[in-house]
């Protein structure tokens, strides 16, 4: 096996023990990168330098055997953390120049452990979109199928972790974003308990939304990138005062009794074949492992994606007026200052940007307010209910991640609407603020990564954990790995 | 109703309310931990946080709420254990982020007032609300740079605290009153300078005019831009005339926002309401709501200083000073605090409250100085006075004194001994000095005897400038008499 092929786990311990040094490591990431990324475009910045500078401090930190679980481990990160001095483009021209004079919570507490970044990864413009293809550089392809999306928005991430290009990644879920392309591209994908991991440094989507976690090869890798990110952080008044505990001792813990929810809201006439075997051999599995499914109600997920797009676009309505033109960032010329205004945005923004920049305007506009904003905060309300009452009776709900597996490039870009439907299963999750992975738990026929969501009450993330480790324990489709 | 509460002969009244900006007196801003200092080079105080920068987070200063809290407390409000901050959306290059963060559907006070004197009575003004919010930075517009406009976001993200009156103010003068009132307690509890100039402490008002008798508000126009109080008294004056010519011409008042113009003293429309902003508020996801314990409020509360009102009563029933001085002299705490120092230290209190309005702020006015740079200190005040009681000095020779200790910030004894002051009540020596002066005044002693009596002025003056305005003015009278008699 190549060392870019490795875990972080799997990597610690050579690493440790002297066997590869993390310059190795990052000769292993890097030949792979030089040989695939043409064909994948995970990356929007590739820092490779700096990654080497970085690995000859690791190396003395492994060497005075004070290696933290990331010392010497190459991450790649989502381009809309932003990292002192390197380029933070949130995949849009209106940042295509944007150099960040500070550094995310999340990267600073990765580069505390002396992490090595890869480099930043492609996205859909400000996390706007479900594949990739809203990026204002390039569409990132799936490594499973490079005529398919690897999902989206955190879709370079996804496909840098499936691709071997990293070790491991950061993503950021709003909607679904890290869930999603976990799924399509067969990896796994954390979004914690909103106020579990600091917002700080992260180009804001939808506040009340935005999540940051891991994207890794196996549940292990995730437990541990969750254990450095996770924490109260007082740059983020809504990163929560809670003790985060090690998530890796949740691992191996017994699932026997457990009480898995099956939510027949997410069980519908008409769902895909492929993606319905799959989740059904997975829940299957867990009851063979001592897990007992319950079947409960979300009555009100039929609502969750309308209500998600109302109180998302109308955060990002305002989160998104920065980009003016008058600070910092892309800048059109104009004749005065509204024209200044109105070409940078028009010439900065793309297509989907703009539309959900208009969405939320018009759902905040006086008049439509109750009617809209706050009609989809009641909504929320109800939604949050519905998973407090689910999780009266169980511990932990399985879904599928997404409707399908990954589609083609292309299919759904001319009708927005059927996109906004592939985050069908993941934004409720959102609005309910409640923690939820995707682990790999199957292929469809055409042979694309089908992924299964554990939900788990609000910080009880050791508990989705438990149970994702004990299932992929006991599967071995985690460790395929696309014949790119 | 009074007359002076009418305009255009007694038709219409008008219907005033004000809101005020006042920046709070935190050492940083309310968001970020850059300084709040005014005055600083261009954008030196600014940070990621208040340039707006992608991804940067606020973080409440507890300071700015404890502040809010004060003031809500000083004007009798109730005070929100639960409150909430909101995004005002609007584009402007001095606004960074886009939106302005305020508080909106729950704000930190609610429901108050400030009691003021008009023409000797009381008048209570309710107080609506109280919100904290930021300030926005400063647009630079120099002809010399040509086509391009600067921005300076030093002031970006300085708190502010937004004090909205009820429309109970009827007359410019009454909205005067209101802004000292409101300066003179925000400057009581240290939470803001006051300074309207420097626009630390700014004011809009709403106002419209409605025939007397008339129950529903006309409609309404808001003032910007008037920074002293004398510019709210003039603006408003300006408005109520315009107000009433209009309606007086049959014409309907348009509803929209007007600058003062202080050069040409009339007020000019910015915009209408169709031109308004839509500010879309909704609350701020980046922060938490503020929860506000009863515990906080009661400790603060505890901590309030005497406010204006209740020391001015205090002054005239235990310093028995008239209503008048006691008013001038708890407008601000810098000159309650000095008087009391100088009553404590034994100055008869009304005559240390002559002496501080009369001579000392003469002496303030003429150099535009503040009490505070006031190299006289209160307790030399009441020193003078006693040489003054004792006949040390009489109240000529302390008028020099005054102002000697004034600019050397010297004791009264000092200043006394050095140019030799002290008061002359030996009898032979004055009896010397009047003798002179009546053997060189034959003429003048001789008109006194024959009935010209207005002349004892002339000889006191000419005794007095012999010995140097030493003597005894008593006991110079007392003498002069007996001898022209
Ligand atoms: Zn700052």
């Amino acid at each position: 096996m190549k060392l870019n092929e490795l875990t972080i786990a799997g990597l610690r311990k050579l690493l440790d023990d002297r066997e590869v040094k993390s310059r190795e490591v990052l000769d292993a990431v890097y030949k792979r990168i030089d040989d695939i990324e043409g064909t994948v475009k995970s990356y929007i910045t590739v820092t490779k330098d700096a990654a080497y500078r970085a690995a000859e401090d690791a190396e003395k930190a492994i060497r005075a055997n004070k290696a933290s679980p990331l010392t010497g481990i190459p991450v790649a990160i989502k381009d809309n953390m932003c990292t002192k001095g390197i380029l933070t483009t949130c995949a849009s021209k209106i940042l295509d120049n944007f150099v960040p004079p500070y550094e995310s919570t999340v990267t600073a507490r990765l580069g505390g452990q002396k992490y090595l970044l890869t480099g930043k990864t492609n996205m859909d413009e400000f996390a706007m979109g479900s594949s990739t293809e809203n990026s204002g550089f390039h569409t990132t392809r799936n490594p499973w199928n490079t005529e398919c999306v690897p999902g989206g928005s955190s879709g370079g991430s996804a496909a840098a972790v499936a691709a071997d290009e990293c070790i491991a990644a950061l993503g950021s879920d709003t909607g679904g974003s890290i869930r999603q392309p976990a799924s399509f591209c067969g990896i796994v994908g954390l979004k914690p308990t909103y106020g579990r991991v600091s917002r700080y440094g992260l180009v804001a989507f939808a506040s009340s939304l935005d999540q940051i976690g891991p994207l890794t090869k196996n549940v292990t890798d995730a437990a541990i990138m969750l254990n450095v990110i996770a924490g109260h952080d007082p740059l983020d008044s809504t990163s929560a005062p809670v003790e985060a505990p090690d998530f890796t001792r949740a691992l191996g813990r017994e699932i026997k009794g457990l009480r898995i929810g099956i939510p027949r809201e997410y069980f519908v006439e008409g769902m895909d074949k492929d993606v319905e075997e799959a989740v059904h051999g997975a829940i299957k599995r867990l009851e063979s492992l001592g897990a007992v499914p319950v079947e409960v109600s979300l009555p009100h997920t039929g609502y969750a994606v309308a209500a998600y797009y109302i109180l998302a676009t109308s955060e990002a309505s305002s989160n998104l007026a920065r980009y003016d033109g008058v600070k910092y960032g892309f800048r059109a010329a104009g004749k005065d200052l509204l024209e200044m205004y109105m070409n940078t945005r028009a010439q900065g923004f793309g297509a989907e940007v703009k539309r959900r920049i208009m969405l939320g305007t018009y759902a905040l506009s006086a008049g439509y307010y109750d009617a809209y904003y706050k009609k989809a905060q009641q909504v929320r309300t109800l939604i949050k209910q519905d998973f407090d009452n689910a999780f009266s009776t169980v511990d932990v709900l399985v879904t599928p991640t997404a409707p399908s597996a990954a589609f083609r490039i292309g299919e759904k870009t001319t009708d927005p609407l059927q996109m906004y439907l592939s985050d069908i299963f993941t934004i409720s999750i959102n609005l309910a603020g409640v923690p939820a992975i995707s682990i790999p738990c199957g292929f469809s026929k055409a042979g694309l990564p089908i992924g299964l969501q554990l939900i788990g009450k609000h910080f009880d993330e050791e508990t989705v954990m438990k149970t994702a480790y004990a299932y992929e324990q006991s599967t071995e489709w985690h460790a395929r790995r696309p014949g790119l | 109703m009074s007359a002076q509460e009418t305009f255009g002969n007694g038709k219409y009244e008008a219907v005033i309310g004000l809101e005020v900006h006042a920046q709070m007196l935190t050492e940083t801003k309310i968001f970020c931990g850059c300084s709040t200092k005014f005055g600083a080079e261009p954008n030196t105080q600014t940070c990621p946080v208040d340039i707006g920068m992608p991804g940067v987070l606020p973080v409440l200063n507890k300071k700015a709420v404890e502040f809010a809290i004060k003031t809500g407390l000083a004007m009798g409000c109730r005070i929100s254990t639960y409150s909430r901050f909101a995004r005002k959306n609007y584009f402007y290059p001095d606004l960074p982020k886009g939106y302005q963060v305020s508080q909106y559907e729950l704000p930190i006070c609610e429901g108050g007032h400030i009691d003021i004197v008009v023409d000797g009575a009381v008048k209570r003004i309710g107080i609506t609300r109280i919100h904290m919010e930021e300030d926005a930075g400063k647009n630079i517009h120099e002809s010399s740079s040509g086509n391009y406009s600067f921005v300076d976001l030093n002031r970006a993200g300085v708190p502010l605290m937004e004090i909205v009156s009820e429309p109970d103010i009827r007359t410019p003068k009454e909205a005067a009153e209101y802004m000292r009132k409101m300066r003179s307690i925000l400057r009581y509890l240290g939470v803001c300078d006051g300074n309207m100039e420097q626009g630390s402490l700014r004011c809009d008002a709403n106002i419209s005019m409605r025939p007397v008798g008339q129950k529903e508000f006309g409609i309404r126009a808001e003032l910007k831009n008037m920074n002293s109080f004398r510019f709210i008294e003039k603006a408003l004056e300006y408005e109520i005339n315009r107000q009433i010519s209009v309606l007086e011409e049959g014409g309907k008042v348009v509803q929209e926002t007007r600058l003062w113009d202080s050069a040409a003293g009339v007020t000019q429309s910015m915009r209408t309401k169709e031109e308004a902003h839509d500010y879309r508020y909704f609350p701020e996801p980046d922060l938490v709501p503020i929860e506000v314990t009863q515990e906080w409020i009661k400790g603060i509360e505890a901590g309030l200083p005497e406010l204006p009102d209740a020391k001015r009563e205090r002054f005239v029933s235990s310093y028995g000073i008239p209503e008048y001085d006691a008013e001038l002299l708890t407008s601000e705490r810098a000159i309650s605090d000095w008087y009391e120092r100088a009553v404590t230290a034994g100055g008869q209190p009304k005559a240390v409250s002559n002496w501080m309005m009369g001579e000392l702020m003469r002496l303030l006015n003429e150099e535009n100085k503040s009490l505070e740079d006031c190299l006289l200190k209160p307790e030399q005040l009441a020193g003078m006075l006693k040489l003054m009681d004792n006949g040390t000095i009489s109240g000529k020779i302390a008028k020099t004194v005054f102002e000697e200790m004034y600019r050397g910030g010297k004791d009264a004894d000092a200043v006394v001994k050095e140019k030799g002051l002290v008061q002359i009540s030996d009898e032979g020596a004055i009896e010397k000095a009047i003798d002179e002066v009546l053997a060189r005044s034959a003429k003048e002693v001789e008109r006194y005897r024959a009935g010209d009596e207005k002349l004892i002025g002339f000889f006191v003056g000419q005794v007095m400038k012999a010995m140097k305005g030493k003597a005894n003015p008593q006991l110079l009278n007392d003498l002069l008499k007996r001898k022209l008699q």
